[in-house]
Order: C-alpha cells, then sequence, then structure tokens
C-alpha cells in the first residue's frame, strides 16, 4: 500500500497547482477512485493473468516540471519513418512538448486539454473527456486521469487531413525510474478523415511505465485509421489504453503492433454508438526473452446493424507470455449486429505460455457473432511441405511465420511505416529464429 | 414474425408437470447448520468415527470459505441457517425386499415414470432412488454383484466398503475444493456409490433418480464412481422437485475415477422445478462434478441436457493425467423465464497425448440468462494434448442474454488448442422454409432447436435421448415470442 | 538411381512397410498400386522424409547416397520430387515467393548460383507455358483456395521448376475428374527424359492410360507381392485387388 500513497502525494501536489483548472473535479475525482482501488491485483478477472501491481511496486517519479534534460537528437533517434511528411505530437515523461511537436496540416487544433476545457471546445471536453473510465474501472486508468496534462486534438468537419499524425510517447529514463501518465482526447468531426501513429521509446536503463490513455470521438461520416508499435526495451513496461468512440455512423480501424518491452498491456475500447457503423481491429504481437503482452479488447455494439471484424495474431518466442482478452457486447437495441473476432496463437518457444479468452455477451436476438481462437505450434506438414521442395527448416518456418503475419501487416495503410514494420518482423525472423 | 409467435405463445402453456408434492412422513434435523447437524447426520446414519471426523474437517474448512461470486448470475444471499440438512422419509428400518417400500413412495417413482419393481423395469437399466437425503432403494443389485460390480448407496458403501470409500472419497474433489463442494462434504446425506472391477464391462445402464419432496430443506447428495482398469459403465443421472414458493438448494459433488483403459460415460437429464413464470422459486444448483482420468487411455465422458433450475452453477470437469487419456463435454443448457445457468467445463491437460472436446450448446428464451464457462489448461508437460470447443447459443427473444466466457491457457508448445463460438437466432429463412413444407410454426421452432442440440442428444443413451428430447420442447413452450 | 532393399518401417508402433525391394533406373517410369492401407503413402513419405515415419530397417540408396541419412530438404537438393497427395495451404506465402525460395536453396545445395529477379521470371515464364499454367494462380496464397485440380497442377508446376530426378507422384489423380488427369499427366510427360524417372503411385489405373508405365507393382500389405508390366495393371483394374490375395495365398488378418 504504501507506494500507492507515494503516487497519491505526488498527484495532490500537482493537482494543488491546477486547482482552479475545469479539470479539477475530474482529477479529483479520478484520484478518489485511484485511492480507493489502488492498483489491481491478480484476483481482479480484467488482470488475472498480468501481474501490474509487481512492476508498480516500485516507486517511479511523477514529472511535474519542465523537461531539460532532452534535445533534439533525443528525439531524432526515435522518429518514424515518413515523419517528414507527418504531424508529430511529441510527449516526454507524459508531458506534451511543444518545443519538439510540429504541425504541417493547417487544418488541425492541437491545444492542451486545459485550455480546450475552457475555450470553445469546452463542450467536447466536457462531453467525452475520460470516458474510458467507465469502461476500465480501475486504478491504473484513475491515475492518469488524476494527472491528466495531455492535448486536445480537433479535426473540423469534412476535413480529409492528409498527412498522418504521429504521437511519440518518451520517457527519459536515464537520470531516474520515471512513470509516465500522457493523454490525447481527439475529435474527429463530421466527415472528416484522419490517420494516427502512436509509437513509445524510452531514453536511459532505468525503469519505466508509460500508462497512456488515447481517447477518440469519431463524428457522423467521418473516418479514423490509428496504428500502435511497441517496440520498447525490455525495462520499459506500458499500459496503453485507446478508447474510440463512434458517435455518429463513421468508420474506424486500428492495428496494434506489439514487438518488444517488458510488461505491456493493451486496452483498446471501441464504442459502437451509431447505427450502421464499422470497425475493425487488427493486431499482431512477436514476443521474445521474458516479455509479457496483454491485450484486452472490448467492442461495444450498443446501436443497430454495426458490423465489427477484429483478428489478432501472435507469435510466442523463449519464455514470453501472450494474453488475449477479447469482449463483445451486444445490448439490446443493438439488433442486426454482425460481429466477428479471431484470435491466432503459435507457442514457438518450448516454455512460451498463451491465455486467450474470447468473450461474447449477447443481449439482442437478431445477431450475428462468433468468435474463434486457436493455440498451436507451426504446422509440421507445412513445414515438411516446404523442406520437400528444398527449403531448409530455418527457412521454412521463417516463411511459414511471415505468411502468419502478413494479412496483419497488409492492414497498416501508410507505406512508410507499413514497410518499417515488416523489415522489424524480417529482421527479427532472421536472428532470432 | 411477431404476430404468428403470438398464436403460438397462447397455445402453450407451459407448465411444470413435476411439481407434484408427495405427503410422506418424514424424519428430519431440526434447521440449521452447526457441528450438531453433522453429528446428527453421522449419528442416523450410524457412520464410523472417522466419517463422522471427515465431515467435520470439511465442516470447518466450510466456515473459512466464502462463497464463490465470479459466476455470471444474481441471486439474494442464502441463510444457511434457514436450511434443513437432513430429512429421510419415514420408513421401516430395513428392507427384506424392494417389495416392502412404502407404497406412497413407490407411488411418487411411478408418477416420475420411474419403477422401483425389478420386472417392470425397461431391461438394461438398474435404478439407485434417492429421495430428499437418503437412498431408498436400489435395483438389481444382486445380478450386478454376480459380476462384481458394486452399485449401492453411498451410506451403505461406508458400512460395507470402507476401504473403498476412505481411498476414494475426496481424492477428486477435495473438500477444499471449494465453498459449496466443502459444505456438501460436511452434510452430505446420501447418493451413489458404484464401482466396477478390472475387465468388466457393466452390462447395463445405472442410473440414480434424485427427488427433492420435503419442504425447507436442501438436498447434499454424493457420488462416487470408480472405473478399474480395462472396465466401461455408463452412468444416467435425473432429477425434479415439487414446485414450491421459496428457493431450495442442491449442492451435490460427483467424483470419478477412470483407471488405465477404463470408460466412464456420465450422462445427466437435470430437470429441477426452475421456479415459475415471475422467476418465483426454484433450486439452486450448485454442482460440483469432476473426473479424473488416472490410467493411461482412459475416457471420461459428460453429457448433460440442464432444463430446470431457477440458477445453476455447474462445471463437470476431467483431469487428464494418464498419458493417452480423454476427456469430453457435452452439454446442452436450456434457460427460459428467468432461469440462470453459468455452465461450463474444465479441461486439465496434464498427461501426454491427452484430448478433450468439448461441445456446448446454450439456449436462451424469455428473461433469462446462459452463459457458457469453460477453461481448457495445457500443462507444462502436456505434449501433444489436443483440445477441440465448440460453443454455440441460441437467442429465443430480445430479453434474454447468451455469455460465452472460455479461458485457454496453453504453456505447451505442442499442444493445439482451437475454439469456436457462434451466436445466432432461429432464422425467418429457416422457418419459412419448413412453413412452406406445410410445417407449422411452433413444431419448426422445435425442430431447429432439436437439430441445434443434435450433436449433444446423440451422446445420451436412448432411453435418456427420447424423454430429453421432450424435456427441450417443454422447457421452450411459451417461449417463442 | 533409386535401390530400396527389404525397407521397414512404421508409425508409432505399428510397423506398415514391411521389406519393400525396388530398383529403379533412370528414364523409367514405375507404378506402384495396391488397396487402401497397403502402404502405398508411407512409402512416398518415407522416401521424402516425412518425420511422423520411423525406419526400423533395410536400406534407400538415391545415386549411391543414402537417402534415409538426409534431411527432407537435402533429399530435394539430391532430386527427389514428391508431389503431395495433400498439398499444404500456406495462408499468406505467395506461390510465387515459395517457389523462388525453393529453387534457389536447391541451386544453393546443388552448388549452383542463385537466380536473380529477371532470370528466375524467365524461367518461370517458360515453364507455365509449358504447363499451360495460369498466371493468376502464382500470384495466391500459396494452395490457399485452389480446387482439387488446381492444386495438383501446382504440384507439377513445382517439379518442372525444380527439375528433379526423381518425381513421386503420390495418389495425383485422387479427387481429379478425367480433365484434370490429362492435364496433369500430358505435364509430367513433357518433363521425361532419359535421365529422370518417375514412381507413380495410385490406386486406380487410369492415371496409367497417360502416363504409361514400364514396371508396375503390386503393394500389399507392407509388401510388394506381385510385379509386372503395365497389363498387370489393366489385369487388377479388370478383376479387383482379390485377384491378388487369392493368387498369392496370403493370410487374412484377424
Amino acid at each position: 500500500m504504501s507506494t500507492v500513497d507515494y503516487y497519491i502525494e505526488q498527484l495532490n501536489t500537482i493537482q494543488a497547482a491546477k486547482q482552479d483548472s475545469p479539470l479539477a473535479p475530474v482529477r479529483k475525482s479520478a484520484l478518489d477512485t485511484f485511492t480507493n482501488m489502488g492498483f489491481p491485483t491478480s484476483r481482479n478477472e480484467e488482470w488475472k493473468y498480468t501481474r501490474i501491481g509487481s512492476i508498480f511496486k516500485k516507486e517511479f517519479r511523477l514529472q511535474n516540471e519542465d523537461i531539460t534534460s532532452f534535445n533534439q537528437s533525443s528525439i531524432d533517434a526515435v522518429r518514424l519513418p515518413g515523419h517528414e511528411n507527418a504531424n508529430e505530437l511529441v510527449f516526454v515523461n507524459g508531458r506534451y512538448s511543444e518545443e519538439f511537436s510540429k504541425i504541417i496540416s493547417e487544418e488541425i487544433v492541437v491545444t492542451s486539454l486545459e485550455a480546450a476545457a475552457s475555450g470553445e471546445y469546452a463542450d467536447i471536453v466536457n462531453t467525452h473527456f475520460n470516458s474510458s473510465s467507465k469502461y476500465l474501472k480501475d486504478g491504473i486508468n484513475a491515475l492518469n486521469a488524476a494527472y491528466a496534462q495531455g492535448v486536445f486534438i480537433y479535426v473540423p468537419k469534412a476535413k480529409a487531413v492528409a498527412n498522418p499524425v504521429y504521437i511519440y510517447n518518451i520517457v527519459d529514463a536515464v537520470a531516474d525510474a520515471v512513470c509516465a501518465l500522457p493523454r490525447c482526447l481527439v475529435y474527429v468531426s463530421e466527415a472528416a478523415e484522419v490517420s494516427f501513429v502512436e509509437t513509445y521509446a524510452t531514453l536511459g536503463a532505468s525503469e519505466s511505465i508509460t500508462n497512456q490513455v488515447t481517447e477518440i470521438v469519431v463524428a457522423e461520416n467521418a473516418n479514423v485509421s490509428y496504428c500502435k508499435i511497441q517496440n520498447d526495451n525490455s525495462n520499459a513496461s506500458q499500459v496503453s489504453t485507446t478508447h474510440i468512440h463512434q458517435v455518429g455512423k463513421s468508420y474506424a480501424e486500428t492495428v496494434t503492433i506489439s514487438l518488444d518491452g517488458g510488461i505491456v498491456r493493451n486496452n483498446l475500447n471501441i464504442v459502437m454508438g451509431a447505427a450502421h457503423s464499422e470497425a475493425h481491429m487488427y493486431g499482431l504481437y512477436f514476443q521474445n526473452g521474458e516479455s509479457h503482452i496483454d491485450n484486452h479488447t472490448i467492442v461495444d455494439n450498443v446501436m443497430p446493424h454495426c458490423q465489427s471484424n477484429e483478428l489478432y495474431k501472435g507469435i510466442l518466442n523463449d519464455r514470453s507470455t501472450g494474453v488475449f482478452n477479447g469482449r463483445i457486447y451486444v445490448r439490446q437495441d443493438a439488433q442486426k449486429t454482425n460481429a466477428f473476432q479471431s484470435n491466432k496463437n503459435i507457442l514457438l518457444g518450448e516454455n512460451a505460455t498463451v491465455n486467450t479468452q474470447p468473450q461474447l455477451e449477447i443481449f439482442a436476438d437478431d445477431v450475428k457473432c462468433s468468435h474463434g481462437c486457436t493455440v498451436g505450434s507451426l504446422d509440421e506438414e507445412g513445414i515438411f511441405y516446404l523442406q520437400s521442395r528444398g527449403i531448409p527448416k530455418e527457412v521454412a518456418m521463417s516463411l511459414l511465420l511471415q505468411g502468419f503475419a502478413l494479412d496483419i501487416l497488409e492492414k497498416i495503410k501508410i507505406e512508410h511505416i507499413r514497410t518499417y514494420v515488416q523489415e522489424l518482423i524480417a529482421a527479427r525472423l532472421t536472428t532470432q529464429i | 414474425m411477431e404476430e404468428k409467435y403470438s398464436d403460438i405463445e397462447q397455445a402453450i402453456l407451459s407448465e411444470y408437470k413435476y411439481g407434484f408434492v408427495t405427503d410422506i412422513e418424514a424424519d428430519e434435523a431440526p434447521k440449521g447448520l452447526d457441528e450438531n447437524t453433522i453429528r446428527f447426520i453421522s449419528a442416523k446414519k450410524n457412520e464410523p468415527e472417522w466419517m463422522l471426523q471427515y465431515r467435520l474437517k470439511a465442516y470447518h474448512q466450510w466456515l473459512k470459505m466464502e462463497e464463490p461470486s465470479w459466476a455470471n448470475v444474481k441471486y439474494d444471499p442464502i441463510d444457511y441457517q434457514d436450511i434443513i440438512y437432513y430429512s429421510a422419509p419415514k420408513q421401516k428400518k430395513k428392507l427384506n425386499s424392494l417389495d416392502e417400500i412404502d407404497p406412497e413412495l413407490r407411488r411418487t417413482f411411478e408418477k416420475l415414470g420411474i419403477s422401483l419393481d425389478e420386472q417392470k423395469r425397461l431391461s438394461g437399466v438398474a435404478v439407485d432412488a434417492v429421495i430428499d437425503s437418503v437412498s431408498i432403494a436400489t435395483t438389481f443389485k444382486a445380478q450386478l454383484a454376480e459380476q462384481g460390480i458394486i452399485f449401492c448407496s453411498m451410506s451403505e458403501a461406508i458400512q460395507e466398503h470402507p476401504d473403498l470409500i476412505k481411498k476414494y472419497l475426496g481424492s477428486v474433489v477435495p473438500v477444499t475444493d471449494n465453498y459449496f463442494a466443502a459444505l456438501n462434504a460436511a452434510v452430505f446425506s446420501d447418493g451413489s456409490f458404484v464401482y466396477i472391477p478390472k475387465g468388466v464391462r457393466c452390462p447395463m445402464e445405472l442410473s440414480t433418480y434424485f427427488r427433492i419432496n420435503a419442504e425447507n430443506t436442501g438436498q447434499f447428495e454424493r457420488t462416487l464412481i470408480v472405473a478399474d482398469e480395462h472396465s466401461y459403465v455408463s452412468y444416467l443421472e435425473g432429477c425434479t422437485a415439487p414446485m414450491r414458493d421459496e428457493n431450495q438448494l442442491h449442492a451435490a459433488v460427483v467424483e470419478l475415477v477412470a483407471h488405465d483403459h477404463a470408460e466412464i460415460k456420465y450422462s445427466t437429464v437435470q430437470n429441477w422445478y426452475p421456479g415459475d413464470k415471475d422467476g418465483k422459486g426454484g433450486i439452486y444448483n450448485f454442482v460440483t462434478k469432476r473426473g479424473i482420468c488416472q490410467g493411461s487411455h482412459s475416457k471420461i465422458s459428460w453429457t448433460q441436457v440442464e432444463t430446470g433450475s431457477s440458477i445453476t452453477w455447474k462445471y463437470p470437469s476431467v483431469i487428464l493425467k494418464g498419458d493417452y487419456s480423454v476427456g469430453e463435454f457435452y452439454s446442452v443448457a436450456v434457460t427460459n423465464n428467468h432461469q440462470q445457468a453459468d455452465t461450463g467445463t474444465k479441461m486439465q491437460h496434464i498427461g501426454k497425448h491427452t484430448r478433450s472436446r468439448i461441445v456446448s450448446k446454450g439456449i436462451s428464451a424469455g428473461f433469462s440468462n446462459n452463459s457458457y464457462r469453460g477453461l481448457v489448461h495445457m500443462s507444462k508437460n502436456a505434449a501433444n494434448a489436443r483440445n477441440y470447443s465448440q460453443c454455440d447459443s441460441l437467442l429465443i427473444g430480445d430479453k434474454c442474454g447468451a455469455h460465452t466466457f472460455p479461458y485457454i491457457e496453453a504453456k505447451n508448445n505442442t499442444s493445439v488448442v482451437e475454439h469456436e463460438a457462434t451466436t445466432s437466432k432461429v432464422g425467418e429463412d429457416q422457418i419459412f422454409y419448413c412453413n412452406q413444407r406445410g410445417i407449422d410454426t411452433e413444431t419448426a421452432v422445435a425442430l431447429i432447436i432439436n437439430g441445434f442440440a443434435k450433436e449433444v442428444m446423440n451422446q445420451l443413451p436412448m432411453e435418456f435421448a427420447i424423454e430429453a428430447q421432450k424435456l427441450l420442447a417443454i422447457s421452450l413452450e411459451g417461449s417463442v415470442g | 538411381m533409386l535401390r530400396i532393399e527389404n525397407l521397414q518401417a512404421g508409425i508409432e508402433e505399428k510397423q506398415i512397410l514391411k521389406g519393400i525391394n525396388l530398383d529403379i533406373k533412370p528414364g523409367e517410369v514405375h507404378a506402384i498400386m495396391g488397396p487402401n492401407g497397403s502402404g502405398k503413402s508411407t512409402l512416398a513419405s518415407v522416401l521424402a522424409g516425412r518425420q511422423d515415419y520411423e525406419v526400423t530397417g533395410g536400406s534407400v540408396t538415391f545415386e549411391g547416397k543414402d537417402l534415409l541419412e538426409l534431411s527432407p530438404e537435402e533429399r530435394a537438393g539430391e532430386g527427389v520430387f514428391l508431389s503431395f497427395q495433400y498439398p499444404v495451404e500456406i495462408p499468406g506465402l505467395s506461390t510465387t515467393n515459395f517457389i523462388k525460395t525453393a529453387v534457389n536453396e536447391v541451386r544453393k545445395y546443388r552448388g549452383q548460383e542463385q537466380l536473380d529477379a529477371v532470370s528466375f521470371l524467365k524461367l518461370m515464364k517458360e515453364k507455365m507455358v509449358l504447363m499451360e499454367m495460369d498466371q493468376a494462380m502464382l500470384s495466391r496464397s500459396l494452395n490457399e483456395g485452389f480446387s482439387g485440380g488446381e492444386k495438383k497442377r501446382n504440384e507439377i508446376f513445382q517439379m518442372a521448376m525444380l527439375q528433379p530426378k526423381l518425381a513421386i507422384l503420390d495418389e495425383t489423380d485422387s479427387g481429379l475428374d478425367i480433365d484434370a488427369i490429362r492435364i496433369v499427366a500430358n505435364g509430367v510427360n513433357k518433363l521425361r527424359n532419359e535421365n529422370n524417372a518417375v514412381l507413380v503411385i495410385t490406386h486406380y489405373q487410369r492415371l496409367l492410360d497417360y502416363l504409361v508405365p514400364d514396371f508396375v507393382h503390386v503393394l500389399y500389405k507392407g509388401r510388394i507381392v506381385k510385379s509386372g508390366t503395365k497389363e498387370l495393371a489393366l489385369e487388377l483394374e479388370k478383376k479387383g485387388y482379390d485377384f491378388i490375395k487369392n493368387e498369392i495365398g496370403v493370410e487374412e488378418d484377424v
């Protein structure tokens, strides 16, 4: 319990300085939730297989001052391909850095949450800020909301943003262990179109934890594509939450690629709050060493005639652990819902583990829902087939794994990013299989 | 569609046909549970000291435990001091033959379609009849004994076969296993015991018929089946209860042990009183069923048709310890009105080359909630183990819920697990197709549902299959609309 | 070229091949026929090196080398090709990429230079014409969603690309209609020459109408019980396998 008190103390100090902020009541209430709940234990069904409490035993510092140790070369080292033509938002230790960010698309508005909550976007912020907490009732989500120093991104009506938005969550753990709590609220207005790439990087060898929340509101006829790339070092753990709320008939697509890191937990929620909406969720995790990846997804079908499709694939090598928990809700009014979900895992390592829980909770009768999951090793017959054509076993395995990953990688819309991820995976296949 | 359905709704009024109460004088323990209750039960049954100690140990364990809350069911708290833990129909102390059974009791079972008269009984089924807390008759005992098969009440087994009971009772479901299992171990009053000796193929179906009759009682029976090497047995279980406004608790424990090359097939048609249309009354069915495939090449197969009870909490499981052993779980669970079912299975793969198969069909209607909850665990040593699970749900109406909660844990990279689940409704095009061929909507729905459940129904022994099919239709009467 | 001597093999303690002897010389076509369960496909699997099978006795020499010592890919490099009865579907792996990898690995094994993209495409075009292959098929995932006939044509196309010395056709005719059989058989005939050999494994005679064997062997209960010329196949077709059982008087298993 002592570490919980340690975080409460830090948050009290941070909140005290912002008593007049319109966000203060939400922050305060989140702090109360965090105080009551603390960190989830494995007795909490949602955290059964991911012992996040063990990470938070350590006292991580929350950033409360401006960052000074950071410079341009630090950011250059972690930039993603295609950044020349991308908008770049940089968070360092959970705080938005205007200095290192660059907005090249004139149509989008990026401002601090603080400012947005009191200006012309106040209604949007009041309505949508922290709506993820309705789905994620735990101390981890509350911890982020209690800090809430993030940005608000506004995409105006009918604007198709040609340049993607890259979001970098950087932790400077050179000097000490840091807990970063970055946060974004995105509003994509009617008939607007935008794509995001979110990624994570930790500098230095100290332990770090990033507990990030991105909430995206999608209005009528809007189109959002969101890609998350996780390839951090093994001292860097994270809880990464993406909460998409389709308030109008709209289209959303996500791709989550998880390669390296310590304990990585992703929460992806899609709330289909408008009839005839469509959502696609894709994920690929390829773990080795001792790494731990946990993907929790929720699709909440609130309104009728929605379609959702989810495919997550995993390759677990060495002693790594993969967790998948996918939940589909179909509410009483959500008649004519089509919801599909699939999770496929390959256990490569003799000591690798997979725990998968695809779940359906259906309260409407005229729906088509299905889920499926598989766990197995690489298809022996496939390997033999390739071998019988003269291809050595290692190459055969690598080809089969590339084939396995392909239908996820294909879904990455931005070509630079797709090629980049493909190369990361190909490199891993040649060096580590 | 709406109108066509409502005709049927009016045409059929579902009623629980086993809801009668028989007026039988009963010998009861006072309400409530403490050490004295346990000593009372043990003394009533003239049990040896070791059995009393076993019960007391379980009772003290139970006191330390908490009632589980993770299942997807909701009910008012149970007052464990407001239950009668022992009730036995009064009858002559010792029966010399089955003919001496109280005629009222005999008539009760005849009303349920179960004859205790060996001559009248369908050939090939031996019956152990349990009413409230005790076994009142076991048929065909002598014939079975000729082959060395023991089929008797648990009370008798404790007296006559103490070594077997000491060895196996609690060996699969230990008293510490869960809240309801601990309670059962403390207060169980009777049940059936079966032992099939080495190399024997049991020549007839063995069957237990459970009946709760008395008011305010809980039923806590205990069943133990041991199949020695290279033996085979098929066991059936049926159950009914009177219609009463208050809820009654049923917390049974079933343990199965299969040695090398042995096979146990366990079928249940569960038809406890489900409560009335408004969800009043009905049985709380909190049951722990588990088998262990102890030996190599052994096999345990659970088949269940669950139509009754207001709440069902039940996960017949298999521990696949022996190499090449096989576990199966076939289930049809129907919930209507305000029933709640949280049922499924656990397949624990420990041995190499072990295989399991899960087929679960859930049908929800009315305001009911039907959940599948299943665990497939591949341990580190379960090389080349396989599992296949198929969980399908069918919803009738938009006030009910269907839930699927599979847990898959794989720690072995040579094992293969496959899980599939679908949710659908009875298709309008399917009904129309039947209509067009001259089949009315009600029959069409029955046909479609029977088709949906067929894979499971096929696993039932013939005598039960027909009863189960009728039950499905009756359970869903009035639900289409 | 291939010499099988007293080959015994089985799967999971079950003995299937109980002493096979067979000699195949360059330019020859041998057919192995036999009822279901006689061990035909086991023989094909053992020759290609499938792991599930255990060789318990005897030897297989291919061009003087002990074939049984080699891994499946080394056997392919040596020039042994198995046309699978059930070609494996591999989602996400394009047929072209697969064949290119195979061709270059086999060339590497043989000490030949790697083919660059241009020469590979040229070779592929050439063989596509020869085999009457459709370009569209090659850009699809390997065997995924292929019809039975397409899968078998793809097998023979791979054979054309890899140019093996010994081609083993395991029930290549199963599941094919007569037109598809003719196309496949013609493909194989085009690839035949005096330096290579074909071992056809089949249940029925009909494939042999198009792919005429020099020798026919009848496999029964793990042994070759009768050998002859192509007439033997016709006789089998007419009289059924019972006539072999009667003729050789093998005892029935209980």
